[in-house]
């Protein structure tokens, strides 16, 4: 999808076609899902021209589906096989699994991933079938055991390490920092360190502050580490993989509460590119750029604003870093209006490096300051009324992109 | 000083752990406390000074050394410690090191390298003693106090002077510097600024050498790691959980404890409730040992003994080396707090004079023989000086190689290219 949309995007941008620039995306785009190269709308036709007519098409044509992905597998047949249906869980678990198989030196080391089979059950039945050693069951000891994962990555293994949480995962952020982001470069090159750091953060059902934090604004300065954040079972699979595969430390970011989407994906293998973001449903009016769960906030507000009349084009980020600034630049230079609605806190946050870079290389297209939506700074509180009013909500999404689009 | 130890304690170690041959206590309250630390005292605690490679049972007998030594060098000349062949390469390796060491405290003071440098005088033995019984598959772990580990591993000298001046030739083309040096070809795994950061990492390499052999059976993998760290690390959480870690999975490494009693100006003493830190071995089920770490043959013994284990799948052992080093913690430090009298006494045993005396003593080698080695080392540290100020410093090209592994991880940028991929990227100037 995103590479027709890019290809687009370069036809609308500027009138000169660039062959470059459409041949360019298309190696990478093979990662990418088969069938979400077409962009097809709710009414069945598909819609490859996005030109300059398209603004005054657009106030004939009503959008009744919001969300363009579930139209596109369910019109576009371009997928051989019927897929599976499956929960976010259970798919980082296929991912996992796969790659295990694939390769005999990936291994998980973890709290409680071998004999519980994960607190989160993200690699239930892995300790039976690769063993105790290769699920290992690890003590208490996050600085150590990821100072162990980095090690064992440096002399030649593929550790998956997770945090029971992410929040833990602060206890292990000396070696994460130094050790992890750093020694690659500090031996001149000489070691790499595939070492993929997962676990589940985010804001969940009342779990207290210290369960419910974000970690990717504190870890987005470490040089030399890639940060993801999967959302969908689809993406949970394919990140995971290309996580494991990757030469470089990835930190995949998963979420609390988005364990149990079901979802149905692809029979065949696929991984998702570490570096690109997602389109999640394609607009004239403003970009609304999200990752992980404000995903699924930002999709609820999109259904109220269509029915208002908007038309939000809705970019899941996926890579926090680095930042996929081609298809948002690209969407930024379309709809000239950016919100970005994120779960980190206002200060620091993801939210405020992706303003930052968006003003700094788009500040000509846009035509109104970027908006930023972000959880309050404050410790989540316990309270069920209060936690939900320290993250981001629709009604407020809807709220600032009526404002933005005034 | 004395008043670091309560009587209490003393009533304990006296009740339980067994005594020496001539039924002394081990710690005499009347006398210093440095009777423990700072002489060739008798530390038995078993009656025999036999080293029980196939023991592999968790709770393994404390064994120490110095009486296996001594009753060993009564004996007759045909059971020296070393041949003449390893006392020459042991007496190369020390001289080298030392001498190392001194140039950079030359090259320091003349402005050729900068930051912190942290100079391993006095600590030879340690270091020679244990990484001249590995083979180059074998892993190597330390501190910022690193030189000479990587030279007794085998990385040239003109490597290491190289990354010291900050050179593109250096074997962390200049990226590392002195706290980090790294070494893919000799399995020096760093080189770690922060103390203890580098243990979790040594459990690392260790894991890795146990999984090789069980997971991907690869049958001869027993490759071991040596973690080197020093008396204040071993106040620090990461010491800890990897000493659990690795005896809970038997993983085949040694944690060296190189044991000099200061950490930069607090004195070992004054920083742990407890100062023996062999003991804390068997706490985790380990087994402790406690040595002379400035006579090079005895360490030697005591890791042979640890590598042995390791190698054999016996799991790890904890060696305290009680050593000195000779100058401050680094060239910045002016090494005012440590008492004159004690300096003058660790500088009495010498390492390297320590081993001159055994090697002609015994008649190893000549002292011609020995002057030789010396003069070689003189042209080599020589050479590695020549070699780093004729080397080329980085260019701006480097900066930003090797951040990542793959270098996609600099992300996708504005014109939709991979940012490597822009010819900018190689000149260093491209806007990451």
């Amino acid at each position: 999808m995103t590479t027709i949309f890019r290809g687009l995007g370069a036809l609308t941008a500027s009138n000169s076609f660039d062959s470059k620039k459409l041949q360019l995306p298309s190696p990478r785009s093979f990662s990418e899902r088969k069938a979400s190269f077409l962009l097809v709308r709710s009414d069945g036709s598909v819609n490859l021209n996005l030109g300059s007519n398209s603004r005054a098409r657009r106030a004939e044509q009503l959008i009744t589906n919001a969300v363009a992905t579930k139209a596109d597998g369910s019109a576009a047949s371009t997928a051989s096989k019927p897929g599976h249906e499956l929960l976010l869980f259970e798919a980082l678990r296929e991912g996992l699994e796969e790659e295990m198989d694939r390769d005999p030196t990936v291994c998980v080391m973890g709290e409680d991933v071998g004999h519980y089979g994960g607190s989160y059950k993200v690699t239930k039945g892995l300790a039976t079938k690769y063993g105790d050693l290769r699920v290992l069951d690890t003590p208490i000891a996050e600085n150590s055991f990821t100072g162990m994962g980095i090690g064992a990555a440096m002399t030649g293994l593929r550790p998956v390490v997770e945090g029971m949480n992410m929040g833990f995962l602060l206890l292990a952020f000396n070696q994460i920092s130094n050790n992890c982001g750093m020694l690659h470069y500090t031996s001149g090159g000489q070691f790499k360190i595939p070492i993929v750091i997962r676990g589940p953060g985010g804001v969940g059902r009342q779990l207290g502050a210290e369960h419910s934090q974000r970690l990717e604004s504190y870890f987005q300065s470490i040089p030399g580490i890639q940060m993801v954040a999967c959302s969908t079972a689809y993406n949970a699979k394919g990140l995971m993989k290309a996580a494991i595969r990757s030469e470089n430390p990835v930190i995949l970011f998963e979420h609390v509460l988005l364990y149990n989407l079901k979802e149905r994906i692809p029979d065949e293998e696929y991984i998702c590119n570490l570096e690109e973001a997602e389109m999640v449903r394609p607009g004239e009016h403003v970009t609304i750029l999200t990752y992980s769960r404000m995903r699924y906030h930002v999709m609820q507000a999109a259904k109220t604003l269509v029915n208002k009349g908007y038309d939000p084009e809705v970019i899941d980020i996926r890579s926090l870093k680095p930042f996929d600034l081609y298809t948002i630049g690209n969407s930024v230079k379309k709809t000239h209006r950016v919100l970005i609605v994120e779960e980190c806190m206002r200060t620091g946050g993801i939210g405020a490096s992706l303003t930052a870079a968006i003003t700094e290389n788009f500040h000509d297209y846009l035509d109104a300051p970027i908006v930023c939506l972000s959880s309050q700074d404050v410790p989540t509180p316990y309270a069920g009324t209060l936690e939900e009013w320290t993250v981001v909500q629709p009604a407020q999404i809807v709220t600032a992109v009526e404002q933005l689009c005034q | 000083m004395a008043s670091a130890f309560s009587a209490t304690k003393f009533t304990l170690l006296n009740s339980t752990t067994p005594r020496s041959h001539d039924n002394q206590p081990l710690y005499d309250p009347l006398k210093s406390t440095t009777s423990f630390l700072g002489s060739t005292r008798k530390l038995c605690f078993t009656s025999f000074p036999k080293l029980n490679i196939h023991n592999s049972q968790r709770r393994s007998p404390v064994v120490a050394v110095s009486e296996a030594v001594k009753e060993k060098k009564l004996k007759s000349t045909s059971n020296l410690l070393i041949t003449k062949e390893e006392g020459l390469v042991l007496y190369e390796d020390m001289v080298l090191g030392r001498a190392f060491e001194d140039m950079c405290a030359q090259m320091y003071y003349r402005g050729k390298m900068f930051g912190f440098v942290h100079l391993y005088n006095g600590q030879e033995a340690v270091s020679t003693g244990f990484i001249k019984l590995l083979k180059k598959e074998d892993y190597v772990v330390s501190t910022y106090r690193d030189h000479v580990h990587a030279l007794s591993k085998g990385v040239p000298a003109r490597a290491v002077m190289s990354e010291l001046f900050g050179k593109t030739t250096g074997c962390c083309r200049g990226q590392g510097g002195s706290m980090h040096m790294f070494s893919k070809e000799h399995n020096v795994l760093g080189g770690f600024a922060f103390i203890g950061e580098g243990i979790p990492v040594a459990t690392g390499a260790a894991f890795t050498s146990k999984y090789k052999r069980e997971v991907l059976k690869e049958a001869d993998s027993e490759d071991v790691t040596l973690a080197f760290f020093g008396d204040g690390t071993c106040n620090n959480g990461q010491f800890f959980e990897c000493l659990n870690m690795a005896a809970l999975w038997k993983l085949p490494i040694v944690f060296v404890v190189e044991n000099n009693l200061w950490a930069i100006g607090m004195s070992h003493l004054r920083a742990t409730s407890d100062p023996e830190i062999w003991k804390k071995g068997p706490a985790f089920g380990m087994p402790g040992v406690h040595v002379d770490g400035m006579d090079v043959l005895k360490v030697r013994e005591v890791a042979k003994e640890a590598i042995g284990r390791a190698r054999m799948g016996g799991g790890p052992t904890l060696v305290e080396c009680e050593t000195y080093r000779f100058r401050g913690h680094s060239l910045a430090d002016p090494d005012e707090l440590r008492d004159p009298a004690e300096k003058a006494h660790y500088a009495a045993r010498d390492p390297i004079t320590f081993l001159k005396k055994y090697i002609i003593e015994n008649e190893l080698a000549s002292e011609a023989e020995l002057k030789a080695i010396e003069k070689k080392i003189d042209e080599v540290v020589e050479d590695a000086v020549e070699f780093a100020d004729e080397s080329p410093l980085p260019p701006r090209s480097q900066l930003l190689e090797n951040v990542f592994a793959d270098p996609k991880g600099f992300g996708i940028g504005p014109d939709g290219r991979y940012r490597c991929e822009d010819p900018k990227f190689t000149q260093g100037t491209a806007h990451v």
